[in-house]
């Protein structure tokens, strides 16, 4: 079974066709890449998949499993999670809060337990700690588990961000620029992480990048956008050797 | 134990030695009357300024209309009161029924509005709890409600036209007169739990997985929805316990004067508490509480000034406005208390 398969997906902004006949298909595992120059429509691609968007036409599926039409907390609960462009967190929360949040439906009780401090409130705060703190190891930010997540640098920002995506254990992960940024160093170690992530907890990776140079180091297969449509998709070195993304690119 | 846990602790002791110098100084007559008549007020603008946190500060919806659902605590429960004064003779257990009955009458209400408003993005919610603390504060000041042995008789013109059964007709609102006389149940120590009540509920669910839930949508509502957070369900929770709150507030306000009108419901007692707890900080309830102890005296210890009262009034709310927004004065404050903070930030990261 394919991790993700989309059928024609597209939208339109007030006439604009944003994304038009999107089609592809991920394997299980797999390291996937969404490139394409700016105002392609790669967001687009993704605030879709995440219900923000309502398509205007085509379906998807997640394992299988059609989630068209779906809000974006049943999509979540389906297990489709995701990182922002521009770094969304929860910033007066703590990083572990963040994180906790990403648990918010893995270890659930009432909000009666919780005021009255019932057992199922300690319980599950206890096992949401130990997960979160997990996986806040993971990203090397456990020693900051107690700082306010606006004072986190961006680089540690946006791996926060990573690891309150996976705290709710989805199938798939969808990354937008995750080196968005980043300086050189920081980024060799996030595409490290990135490919320990997948093999670690077994999921597949969406992955979109503006810089052609990083995907074609992880990515096993990509897709190039290029307004709105697909101009191609294959394995990375095809795809990057093709001269239509090549000029694609160059007339940028 | 945990930073939130701790901070919470030390905001019970603050409430709890406030009560007791509160109450020594009332009952060995230094506080004097006056000021002693002030302490069930001073309690139930605490219990306002608290609840309206959680709306503004804590879920970071803007509500213009708290004194709406203080004023449907207020009269639903002065109406019970009135009704079975004689059948229940503790005042204590008619006052703990009648906080039962304002609470969930006023957060019915929170949820009838909250359903459909909540729903909506920006500063709906604003616009309709100001119209709404509007609306029920005319309606109450319009309608006449009366009682007698065949049941409960509704007008909108005058007493007469309830047709009420001469021996056993007994008018609950008399329009724009409104309830008296309400049997005056509220004493401070009763606001005291009250308030301790109220800052359990509040904190306990801030500090709990509703509560993250309800501030992720105050930090980043599209975030909160991508990560399975249900946004419509934490908006109403946190706008419904806050209306509960303001309810029994409005509970003790009436039981606490024996005429009951609607004329403090208006829009300046709605904007009077919001400035207590933008004041005090937003999301803070430490803060609200303070801020609503300092701000409710002030005009009080201004007395001597008679006239200029209220210029001073406005000249310190602006001073405490602009040190509050001003990053030099926090971090002197956060210094002054700096290594208690400290203190606090070490033990936390040890757990
Ligand atoms: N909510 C929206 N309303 C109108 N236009 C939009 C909206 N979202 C995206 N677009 C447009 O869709 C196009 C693709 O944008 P986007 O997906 O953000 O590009 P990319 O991520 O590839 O840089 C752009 O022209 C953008 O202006
Ligand atoms: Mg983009």
């Amino acid at each position: 079974m394919k991790a993700l398969e989309t059928k024609n997906l597209g939208i339109t902004f007030g006439g604009l066709k944003a994304v038009d006949g999107f089609t592809i298909s991920i394997e299980q595992g797999q390291l996937y890449g969404l490139i394409g120059p700016n105002g392609a429509g790669k967001t687009t691609v993704f605030n879709m998949l995440t219900g923000v968007y309502k398509p205007g036409s085509g379906a998807f599926f997640l394992e299988g499993q059609p989630l068209l039409g779906k809000s974006p907390v049943e999509i979540s609960k389906c297990g489709i999670a995701r990182t922002f462009q521009n770094i969304r967190l929860f910033d007066k929360q703590s990083v572990l809060d963040n994180v906790k949040l990403g648990l918010h439906n893995r270890f659930p009780y009432s909000a009666i337990s919780g005021v009255l401090r019932l057992p199922s409130y300690f319980k599950n705060e206890k096992l949401m700690d130990e997960t979160a703190i997990e996986l806040l190891k993971v990203f090397d930010l456990d020693g900051e588990a107690y700082t306010i997540a606006a004072n986190l640098p961006y680089g540690k920002q946006r791996k926060l961000e990573i690891a309150r995506a996976l705290a709710t254990q989805p199938k798939l992960l969808l990354l937008d620029e995750p080196a968005a940024g980043m300086n050189p160093n920081e980024t060799a170690e996030l595409m490290e992480n990135i490919r320990f992530i997948r093999d670690r907890f077994k999921i597949s990776i969406l992955l979109i990048e503006h810089d052609m140079s990083l995907v074609s180091g992880i990515c096993e297969e990509i897709t190039v956008l290029n307004f709105g449509k697909i101009l191609t998709s294959g394995k990375t070195a095809d795809v990057l050797s093709d001269p239509e993304v090549i000029k694609a690119y160059i007339g940028e | 134990m945990k930073a939130a846990t701790k901070h919470n602790l030390v905001t019970y002791a603050i409430v709890i030695a406030l009560f007791a110098a509160a109450q020594l100084a009332s009952a060995t007559g230094v506080l004097g009357s006056h000021l002693s008549g002030l302490l069930v007020p001073i309690s139930y603008y605490i219990i306002l300024a608290v609840s309206l946190n959680l709306t503004v500060g804590i879920l970071g919806e803007l509500s213009l209309g708290h004194a709406g659902f203080m004023c449907v605590g207020a009269y639903f429960s002065a109406m019970f009161s009135v009704i079975t004064r004689d059948v229940i003779t503790t005042p204590l257990l008619r006052l703990c029924l009648a906080m039962l009955i304002g609470g969930l009458v006023a957060a019915v209400f929170g949820v009838l509005i909250g359903i459909p408003v909540l729903r909506l993005r920006g500063d709906y919610l604003a616009i309709v709890t100001l119209a709404f603390g509007e609306i029920i504060k005319n309606l109450f000041n319009a309608i006449y409600v009366g009682i007698d042995k065949n049941g409960l008789h509704f007008s909108m013109k005058n007493a007469m036209s309830m047709n009420l059964d001469k021996a056993t007709g007994k008018t609950l609102i008399n329009g724009a007169l409104g309830i008296s006389p309400v049997p005056r149940d509220s004493t401070f120590t009763i606001c005291f739990v009250v308030i301790l009540i109220t800052l359990f509920v509040v904190m306990n669910l801030t500090d709990s997985r509703a509560g993250r839930a309800i501030m992720s949508v105050r930090d980043n509502r599209i975030a909160a929805e991508t990560i399975g957070v249900s946004i419509t369900k934490y908006k109403l929770m946190a706008f419904t316990v806050s209306a509960f709150f303001a309810g029994i507030a409005g509970v003790l306000y009436a039981h606490n004067i024996s005429m009951l009108n609607t004329k403090i419901f208006n829009y300046n007692t709605s904007i009077m508490i919001l400035v207590y707890v933008v004041l005090g900080g937003l999301g803070s309830i430490r803060g609200s509480i303070i801020a609503t102890l300092l701000l409710y005296l002030l005009p009080e210890l201004l007395r001597s000034f008679n006239d200029y009262r209220m210029l001073f009034y406005a000249i310190i709310l602006i001073l405490a406005m602009l040190l509050n927004n001003n990053e030099k004065f926090k971090s002197l404050v956060s210094s002054v208390t700096g290594r208690l903070l400290h203190r606090k930030g070490k033990e936390a990261a040890e757990n």
